[in-house]
């Protein structure tokens, strides 16, 4: 989360600073309390476009209607994706706005999930998994790679063509897979620096490699030839109870 | 117990000693008692497989499951009733898989409490697909590669606690996951699978999908709760339990996705084939996902209680160097402590013997690590972890894993005074058992372990940093470093001695 701290801290920070004192203040506000900017504030005008509201409004009608505020991850989620891959305070305030809850609670939601992007990101959003089963496996590599092939950012940073933004993430839950990215939605699994450098060379064209594992396995099976489930899978009935076979 | 040769040397000394006859008899009738044959777990065959299409190599719609036997006579199965549905699974002797192992039947039982027709709240089951456990990836196989037979758990788990509707909470970044997932519940609606008259057999069950956005605590029950109905995720105190007071307010039990996908075809084979497999008390089947230094991770449905050992060679061609080469095995995930490779040679993967072991089944993510891993960097991963995750709500946990994560990043350089060993296992058991859910523990519990049977590679840093830098204070700061016009407490370690209990 740390790694998504803007580069610069605001002004502010600087004038606040005691005079007896020689430490800067450690200010975590930078990661949960919105100043308004010329790209975020609540001026700027958001709304669902026909398809994305179609969208929301089936997801409301999943829960009870007298608790509409549960669709607030999702809609936050739908109004990330229209909004370029981040949440700015306008789409917090509209989602609160659709849902009829106060504006606070949307925030609560949007600072705490760490899907929602509250700064702008680049086209391609990597993020790459460094926790131990993928660092096992070789992800400080993988991390070192990445970052030096989008010409020697740090994690949390944007590439200068706004292309690439890069983030350590914990784990995505595709361990026997390691190491591995996330690039906007999909996974690539397995990797080595090679074919990362392969990946974001392909993303940086404009092209969408195939995710999935990047070794020739398919999906989290032993790559050396299947240990299990190597005859047919067994039909309806079979080895059933004599009332349902 | 005597065997069959003691059994003739007691016989020959007996008779050259001349003993009495009557004595000789007794001790002929014991030593004929035999021993019972031991039995190896493990070897499951793909007849006895539940999730046949784990690697996604067949089709993962309707269609492709139906022709696997999803969805084969489910209308029977609705129609024998909520208790019969209970029974049965509580015969086969399932525990939740999500890591607690929690018997399932009984869980599942305490929604029907005597009496709840009278009330008229609409009731839930929430489906746990946050699957976030470093290590842990066998619901995401279930998820994307077997989704029907989920949906169809919801629905078969759905009537035997009498629930009206179901929620699959799937973590935000199984994108592909979701949609998989999300196609087998419209593909079951259109055939008249879900909905009203759910099956033909007259009862109405629904399940929505809602998708996360990032939280690993979300996984905890009540948190899960908590951000299902559009809040921070964070855990609620227990009583009331969520079969009483859940999501919406309404009676509520939370599962495990593998828990919940392989009822029904447990209701179909019967509890006794379920229970035929693994040990007494820890029955069935379950998904083991391998990652870490074997030569080919995957993850692979085996038997309860199949040595680890067994699973490590057997499934992913072994230790990377050979079984030698091992240094360490976290046999559940990232919340249970590390074992070392005598222990790692003799445990089943099972809740009881690895209990026994200090350790846990967790959620069976077995994390091997050879030994070029630095085991105390591997440990502190965990930590930051843990602190990255924690919700902040409960004090010992929110401060604690900080404090623990600073500790464990100075450890890996060494940069620390031995006596900060104990401290900070001092500071772990200040967090577990404080807090609201068991997070803290799991923040704990790795730390442990690595203490329990790594110390001496954590003294061993330690004292080669004090070699090459002098004395470090407590807190990291170097003696020589301090600034001598400030006057420094005593009580900072910065003048004591180092201390080595082994001397």
């Amino acid at each position: 989360m740390l790694a998504r701290l803007p580069r610069r801290l605001p002004i502010q920070a600087f004038q606040a600073r005691r005079p007896l004192s020689t430490t800067l203040q450690r200010k975590s506000d930078a990661l949960f309390v919105h100043r308004d900017t010329p790209y975020n504030n609540p001026k700027i005008a958001f709304e669902f476009d026909a398809e994305t509201m179609k969208r929301a409004n089936e997801i409301i009608s999943h829960y009870p209607p007298q608790y509409k505020k549960a669709a607030v991850i999702p809609l936050l989620d739908l109004g990330q994706r229209q909004n370029k891959g981040w949440t700015s305070i306008s789409v917090m305030n509209y989602v609160a706005k659709l849902l009829e809850m106060p504006p606070m609670r949307v925030y609560e939601v949007a600072t705490f999930y760490t899907m929602f992007n509250r700064e702008p990101i680049g086209t391609n959003f990597v993020q790459v998994c460094t926790t131990t089963p993928c660092m096992l496996r070789g992800s400080t590599d993988i991390l070192n790679t990445t970052l030096q092939h989008l010409g020697g950012i740090k994690p949390g940073q944007t590439t200068k063509d706004g292309k690439f933004t890069v983030v350590e993430v914990e784990c995505q839950g595709a361990c026997s897979n390691a190491p591995m990215i996330v690039v906007g939605d999909d996974y690539y699994e397995d990797l080595t620096p090679e074919t990362t450098r392969k990946i974001l060379d392909a993303f940086a064209k404009g092209e969408k490699p195939k995710p999935g594992p990047q070794s020739g396995r398919f999906t989290s099976e032993n790559s050396a030839g299947l240990t299990t489930l190597t005859t047919k899978p067994y039909g309806p009935g079979e080895f059933c109870l004599p009332e349902f076979s | 117990m005597l065997k069959a040769s003691s059994s003739r040397s007691i016989l020959r000394t007996s008779v050259s000693s001349g003993l009495s006859r009557s004595k000789l008899k007794l001790s002929a009738s014991f030593a004929t008692v035999a021993d019972p044959p031991v039995r190896r777990y493990g070897g499951l065959k793909d007849q006895d497989r539940i999730f046949t299409n784990l690697f996604c190599k067949h089709d993962h719609g309707l269609k492709g499951a139906q022709s696997r036997g999803d969805w084969h006579k489910t209308k029977d199965i609705l129609l024998k009733g909520d208790s019969w549905i209970i029974q049965t699974i509580k015969d086969s002797g399932l525990r939740g898989r999500g890591g607690a192992g929690f018997p399932s039947g009984l869980k599942w039982s305490f929604m029907n409490k005597p009496g709840w027709e009278k009330d008229p709240r609409p009731r839930y089951l929430v489906i746990n697909a946050d699957e976030g456990e470093p290590g842990t990836c066998k619901d995401r196989e279930i998820l994307r590669g077997d989704p029907h037979k989920l949906i169809e758990g919801c629905l078969v788990a759905g009537r035997g606690m009498n629930a009206t509707a179901a929620y699959i909470y799937i973590r935000g970044e199984f994108y592909q996951e979701a949609s998989h997932v999300q196609q087998a519940i419209h593909e079951a609606y259109a055939a008249g699978l879900l909905g009203k008259d759910a099956c033909g057999s007259g009862y109405s069950f629904d399940v929505y999908l809602h998708r996360g956005a990032g939280a690993y605590i979300c996984g905890e029950e009540t948190a899960l709760i908590e951000s299902l109905e559009g809040k921070q995720g964070k855990p609620r105190l227990k009583p009331p339990f969520p079969a009483d007071v859940g999501l919406f307010g309404c009676p509520t039990t939370v599962a495990n996705v593998e828990t919940v996908a392989v009822a029904p075809t447990i209701c179909r084979r019967g509890g006794s084939w379920f229970a035929g497999f693994g040990r007494e008390r820890n029955q069935g089947t379950k998904l083991f996902c391998i990652s870490g230094h074997v030569n080919n991770p995957c993850v692979v449905e085996e038997e309860m209680s199949i040595p680890l050992k067994e699973l490590v060679e057997k499934h992913c061609g072994g230790v990377t160097g050979g079984w030698d080469n091992l240094l360490g095995i976290i046999p559940g995930g990232s919340s249970v402590p590390v074992l070392p490779i005598n222990t790692c040679a003799e445990v089943l993967m099972d809740y009881d013997s690895l209990k026994d072991a200090q350790s846990g089944l967790g959620t069976g993510a077995v994390i091997v690590m050879d030994k070029s891993t630095d085991i105390v960097a591997a440990i502190s991963r965990f930590a930051q972890f843990y602190k990255h995750e924690s919700c902040g709500q409960c004090t010992p946990c929110r401060e604690g894993t900080t404090w623990m994560m600073n500790m464990m990043d100075r450890m890996v350089q060494g940069r620390s005074h031995s006596r900060e060993i104990d401290m900070l296992l001092e500071l772990s058991k200040q967090i577990e058992g404080r807090t609201i859910c068991a997070l803290g523990d799991a923040a704990a519990w790795p730390i442990q372990g690595l203490m329990r049977h790594f110390r001496p590679v954590v003294e061993e840093r330690i004292a080669r940093f004090r070699v090459d830098n002098g004395p470090v204070a407590f807190g990291g700061q170097l003696v020589n470093e301090l600034d001598k016009t400030f006057a420094i407490p005593d009580n900072m370690g910065a003048h004591l001695p180092e201390v080595n209990p082994r001397t």
